[in-house]
């Protein structure tokens, strides 16, 4: 391929000016150290940097897809959890650590057990105002935290074969929330669609062979699986997390089931603000994120504005926008997305990892609210004491419309 | 990295399920270029007031929690990031192994990388154990089992090739190195054929 290791560059990504790298400022000091690091270690060992002054950086699971470097049946891994997300054009991708990262760089291999598999069905049709990210935290809901450890997901079904590809990404991006190292959908057209004429995508006599090869990596009919679950499309409406795990996850318009007496619901209870018995709509917002590996791409940039286009965000909420790339970045001010959000009082930003982690000190305040598009509403995730809830972009922003936790079905 | 073979301490318990590797060594933390000194930042805000006063009531702040070298938990410890800053912490602040019903995929892999044993073991042992904070346990991984003060013992699975180097003290990139021809054969076998 000539593309076995690369450095991405995301989570440090800044927001004012102290440390400067090139025309982009870094925030915190110990960040600029360490991407200064990571600039001298590339440049040492040779290794193809989408550095702080590359314009074709941002977060890797965007970037990656974005130029065409993840392809079908390729293994991909990298130091980071989401590396999931590759699963969605059929490679077998997942996250390691520093060891193991070390390990690849030193010889190209990583030992590995076979995984089980487990095969999620989905069938039936989304209905209007219910995205990609409610399936998948519905599919999260369903199997657990833990449902999926030792097992690679596959998502199966019409459902599956009727997403785009950033729908697919989006799947594939939260199956570690469900345990799974992994998560993958079998190549078709829309994955070939997606990638063909990417820059690093093979191109003419090659880019024939590749999909004749790319066109062998579906499951097998009749295929076993160690473990399976049914999904109905059809019945999933806006799901909105409520506790301090992605599992602990309802349909917007439901109230927090009871479990008083159960120290895990307790304790999240008590993070979060919350009791067992209440409904979510209505409940308070004072920030709203939309962006990461999760729900960063145009097709959610897109959502949002749905939204938001015409409308104003409600007095004392901060909605931060923040693309995934660069490249996401300027298809979204050219196709004026950028002006909507600016006019509906949102701050619009560089691409980046941002607030779904706030490594780069975009954080939220203790005890405040959260509606975020990110993957993980672990306690203290958006800062410290931070109380997220995961949502997807549409309910993002009618909720940062409303000043409060809204479904988006109304203002669609 | 040392060889390990056993194991014998006390325990702490951290009850909770769900575990997951913001808890243990929040998102911040993680902006050090080294792998040292993190057993401070175990825990951190579960550990420590805004102010970065001990929490007395927080388990590893007691007394009794001192020198022990096994954590046991509730369910699905680790879940969560891939970041290997959750074993460096959970080792630099003494503990050698942690025991719970479920291990997160990988956490436990980054711990057996890094010579923190992941012990999986059954629900039954898992309460005894929930519910007697500070026993003394005897984990054995020449024999892969892991023994209560009662006398009770149970077997807990681990991969023979991770147990392998643990038990050796072998690095498994020595192991990956070794390889390294045959490794470049097939690299070059799969680019001719692609």
């Amino acid at each position: 391929m000539g593309f076995r290791c690369a450095a991405p560059i995301a989570r440090w990504r800044p927001w004012t000016t102290e440390q400067v790298f090139g025309s982009v400022p870094i925030k915190v000091d110990a960040a600029a150290r360490q991407v200064r690091q990571l600039e001298q270690n590339a440049a040492e060992f040779g290794i193809e940097l989408f550095g702080m002054r590359d314009a074709r950086r941002g977060i890797v699971h965007i970037i990656s897809p974005e130029l065409g470097c993840t392809q079908p049946g390729m293994t991909i891994v990298c130091g980071d959890s989401h590396t999931s997300t590759h699963g969605a054009f059929g490679a077998l991708a997942f996250g390691i650590g520093t060891t193991e990262v070390g390990h690849v760089f030193a010889t190209q291999a990583l030992l590995q057990r076979k995984p089980k598999a487990f095969a999620v069905n989905v069938e039936g049709q989304l209905s209007p105002g219910v995205s990609a990210k409610d399936l998948i935290l519905s599919i999260i809901g369903k199997i657990g935290v833990s449902g999926g450890t030792g097992h690679v997901l596959e998502y199966r079904g019409s459902t599956v074969r009727s997403l785009s590809m950033e729908e697919r990404m989006t799947v594939c991006n939260m199956s570690i929330e469900a345990g799974a190292r992994a998560g993958m959908i079998g190549p078709d057209e829309v994955t070939f669609e997606y990638l063909k004429g990417k820059p690093r995508a093979p191109r003419g006599e090659a880019w024939d062979v590749a999909v004749a090869r790319w066109r062998t990596l579906v499951t097998d009919a009749g295929a076993r699986f160690d473990a399976s679950v049914d999904v109905d499309a059809a019945t999933i409406e806006p799901m909105i997390t409520y506790g301090t795990n992605p599992g602990m996850v309802l349909p917007i318009g439901s109230a927090i089931p009871d479990k008083t007496g159960d120290a895990v619901f307790d304790k999240a209870m008590h993070y979060m603000g919350f009791h067992g018995g209440e409904g979510m709509l209505g409940k308070p917002v004072n920030v709203v994120f939309i962006g990461s590996c999760t729900n960063g791409r145009l097709e959610d940039l897109q959502a949002a504005a749905r939204i938001l286009k015409g409308r104003k965000v409600a007095p004392g909420v901060h909605l931060l926008i923040v693309p995934g790339s660069q490249q996401i970045k300027q298809e979204a001010e050219a196709a004026g997305l950028a002006d909507i959000f600016k006019a509906a009082g949102a701050d619009w930003r560089e691409s980046g990892c941002s607030m779904c982690l706030g490594m780069n000190g975009d954080t939220v305040a203790a005890g405040q609210y959260s509606i975020s598009t990110s993957n993980r509403n672990f306690e203290g995730r958006q800062g410290k004491g931070a109380r997220t809830l995961l949502v997807s972009p549409l309910t993002a922003a009618a909720s940062a419309v409303k000043g409060r936790i809204a479904d988006p079905r109304e203002l669609l | 990295m040392q060889p390990i073979r056993r194991i014998t301490s006390k325990t702490v318990v951290i009850a909770s399920s769900d575990i997951d590797t913001d808890q243990i060594i929040p998102a911040r933390f993680l902006t050090t270029t080294t792998n040292e000194g993190l057993g401070k930042q175990l825990f951190a805000d579960w550990r420590y007031q805004s102010d970065g006063e001990p929490k007395g009531e927080f388990v590893l702040n007691r007394p009794e929690a001192r020198g022990a070298e096994i954590l046991v938990t509730g369910r699905n410890f680790g879940c969560g990031s891939s970041r290997e800053h959750a074993p460096w912490a959970l080792l630099d602040y003494g503990f050698r192994a942690v025991v719970s019903t479920e291990i997160a995929d990988i956490f436990r892999g980054n711990s057996l990388m890094n010579g923190l044993l992941p012990i999986v073991v059954d629900e039954q042992t898992s309460q005894w154990l929930l519910h007697h904070p500070g026993a003394q346990v005897d984990i054995d991984l020449e024999s892969m089992r892991l023994t209560l003060p009662t006398g009770t013992s149970v077997a807990f699975p681990i991969e023979p090739f991770a147990r392998h180097c643990l038990l050796t003290g072998l690095d498994e990139l020595g192991y990956l190195r070794s390889k390294l021809d045959d490794i470049e054969r097939f690299e070059a076998a799969r680019a001719s054929s692609s």
